[in-house]
């Protein structure tokens, strides 16, 4: 069944909101970072692993949820947030350190919490996918609809826990997608030299489950490939690995000068954005200026959702050690 | 009254208690946190139970003896040998509502599975600045002293303890081991519940500790972590002890006695939270400690009880603190071997003596 055009416009202004997101935290990320560099000065601390080139995966995969789905995501989260509907102005200002931030700046940006949109991230490689398991487990029991989605970059899937998960997704016929983000890198290490197969999706013949190959970076086909895997969960039919083939362009973190990207490695260094708004115009979907209406309505809102960010105050130092417990 | 027999293939008292109703009954600790798990399952539909050999077999502790055939394959889960997987999936599960508890048979076993609970479980509340919660409960067995060797002999107190978000309890008897389970259970946080083998009561260890059997009562109630027992008094050396160690600390008691030492016993009873205050109310009436672990001794719980009273004021202890504990080697196999380095009643009557 073909996207509507609805559909595909909004999953064009999810991936903008990402971008313009990321750039303005790139922007950030440099203030108080030169000439010496050090992740902990400036106003954006930290290591900073930006989504740019893998917002289609965010987009394709997030038009195909419900709000009682549950998501969770990896070291490299803000694409997916972003199109998930966590709240932009209290992410920023997580990201930012501050205390109206989604975790009142216990987290940043590898621990990205929104429980109203059931949205969590964590930055050990492949941590999420049990949780995701169990989440989708729990809904079962409870006999509530939803299910849960775990995603991950490539280099995860040679994590013990991807396996397990795997394999526990298989014997409980869980309803979970597990999604691999498929950017061709693990920090400096390619893929072809870490993983002994081309194509983590054949992994799921192991496990008991179907396997799926995304090409291309399109969002069109990416949601189309999520919404079979959605729809195979929602009907009892258990769960899917998806391989979806991404891009990462700014390298593993901001200030990475990625040099290892060889010449010949460079063929999916293609930013997938550009070509998703010509393809639309040229379908039709969108005018040229209907691109631009949402581009400039992307650019407010996360324009305002960084001013907010900025402008927030920091939390007390003592609420430091609130929250270790529920009780006592 | 029922001991020792505490496996699935053996066990006459499955089912039993319950026709006991009003009264209290004298139980071993693992018939005791049973009980409270089955109550709990019973009464809460959120409660549900997940491990190794749980469903058919009811965990190597009994402690899900009979409830697979009670509450079925969907509320006592029989995992496969996955920890990280499925420890993972029980906090997805705990923050999704539920309520779960696992058993991990051997605490040796952490090692497979620590991420997941110490960069998963314990910290998704702090991280998520108190939006989400982990309420579940992980049970294990601790301790040696059964000849099983360095992997399947220890008691990594510290190991768990030290880690900022996880409740860490070692019930040492059937009141507080069913009192602490429904403690555990309706927390909203994350609880390690730690038995030691020694103090279960399970067949498969010998003779039951009698003064690891209590008076039981039957009907649900709750033992409230972060207060010590003090499980007799004295007035001469405070024995703290952890686990089984405390009921090795209750006979080098009686031996003491013999001596003219009085000597008082207490329970830490939890290391998380950890009743300092209850510690040192007992030193500063006594002026002097032991402290009995079965924990490797260096940068354990036996040093961080001894901190909490010097940290208070050193000036009440009349002699040095004494650490009775496993020297810094791995549990041997060789029963001459583990005898001797098991902080066991004569090393700590000794340690004590040595005080006078």
């Amino acid at each position: 069944m073909a996207t509507d055009n609805q559909t595909r416009a909004n999953m064009y202004r999810t991936m903008v909101r990402s971008r313009h997101l990321d750039d303005r935290l790139t922007e950030q990320y440099w203030v108080g970072k030169t000439p010496i560099f050090a992740f902990g000065n400036g106003p954006l601390p930290g290591e900073l692993h930006t989504s740019h080139g893998q917002e289609p995966v965010a987009a394709g995969l997030c038009s195909v949820l419900r709000p009682e789905d549950a998501m969770t995501a990896a070291h490299r989260p803000h694409h997916l947030a972003v199109a998930r509907g966590v709240d932009l102005k209290r992410m920023a200002a997580e990201l930012f350190g501050k205390k109206a931030g989604l975790s009142g700046g216990r987290g940043g940006h590898m621990h990205i919490y929104d429980a109203a949109v059931n949205f969590s991230s964590s930055g050990i490689i492949a941590e999420g996918l049990g949780p995701a398991a169990g989440m989708a487990l729990a809904r079962r029991m409870q006999g509530q609809p939803g299910i849960a989605v775990g995603v991950i970059g490539d280099a995860a899937a040679n994590q013990g826990a991807f396996h397990e998960v795997l394999n526990l997704i298989g014997i409980y016929k869980l309803p979970v997608v597990i999604v691999i983000e498929d950017n061709k890198w693990g920090v400096t290490t390619h893929k072809s030299a870490s993983t002994a197969i081309e194509r983590n999706s054949d992994r799921a013949a192991g496990y008991g489950l179907v396997g799926e190959f995304v090409a291309g970076n399109d969002a069109d086909l990416i949601r189309e490939a999520c919404l079979r895997a959605v729809e195979r969960a929602r009907s009892g039919g258990g769960g899917t690995l998806l391989e979806i083939e991404t891009a990462r362009l700014q390298g593993h973190f901001m200030g990475d000068p990625s040099a290892y990207i060889t010449d010949d490695r460079k063929a999916y260094q293609v930013d997938p954005i550009p070509r998703y708004r010509e393809k639309l115009i040229a379908e039709g979907v969108l005018s040229e200026e209907q691109a631009q209406q949402i581009e400039s309505e992307e650019q407010a809102l996360v324009n305002e959702a960084i001013a907010f960010a900025l402008d927030a105050p920091y939390p007390e130092p003592e609420e430091a050690l609130e929250h270790v417990f529920a009780s006592h | 009254m029922s001991n020792q027999t505490n496996t699935a293939a053996d066990n006459p008292g499955v089912g039993d208690d319950s026709s006991q109703k009003g009264g209290a009954r004298i139980m071993t600790c693992a018939r005791a946190q049973r009980e409270a798990l089955e109550w709990e399952m019973t009464n809460d539909q959120r409660v549900f139970m997940l491990g190794e050999d749980v469903y058919g077999m009811g965990g190597v502790f009994g402690t899900a003896d009979g409830l697979g055939a009670k509450f079925g394959k969907e509320r006592i889960l029989d995992t496969p040998i996955s920890e990280t997987g499925f420890i993972g999936m029980a906090a997805g599960a705990a923050i999704a509502g539920m309520r779960p508890v696992i058993e991990l048979a051997y605490i040796d076993f952490i090692g497979v599975c620590y991420n997941a609970l110490v960069n998963y479980a314990a910290k998704t509340r702090y991280m998520s600045g108190g939006q989400l919660n982990v309420p579940m409960v992980l049970i294990t067995g601790t301790g040696g002293g059964y000849n099983n060797a360095a992997q399947h002999s220890q008691c990594l107190h510290a190991t768990i303890a030290h880690m900022p978000g996880i409740k860490v309890v070692c019930p040492t008897n059937a009141y507080d081991a069913k009192g602490m389970m429904h403690q555990a259970i309706r927390d909203d946080d994350f609880v390690v519940y730690m038995m030691h083998k020694g103090a279960a009561g399970v067949g498969w260890m010998g003779p039951t500790v009698k003064t690891t059997l209590a008076e039981v009562p039957s009907e649900d109630y709750t033992v409230p972590f972060g207060k010590v027992r003090v499980y007799r008094e004295g007035t001469d050396v405070t024995i703290v002890g952890v686990g089984l160690s405390v009921h090795h600390a209750l006979e080098a008691a009686d031996q003491l006695a013999k001596d003219g030492i009085s000597a008082e016993v207490v329970d830490l009873r939890s290391l998380v939270p950890l009743d300092r205050e209850g510690i040192m109310a007992s030193v500063a009436k006594t002026g002097r400690l032991i402290v009995a672990d079965e924990d490797y001794m260096s940068y354990g719980v036996s040093g961080e009880v001894i901190a909490s009273v010097v940290e208070r004021d050193p000036t009440v202890l009349k002699a040095p603190a004494k650490r009775v504990c496993v020297p810094d080697v791995p549990i041997p196999y060789s029963r001459a071997l583990e005898q001797f380095i098991l902080p066991l009643t004569g090393r700590i009557a000794e340690a004590a003596r040595s005080l006078f």
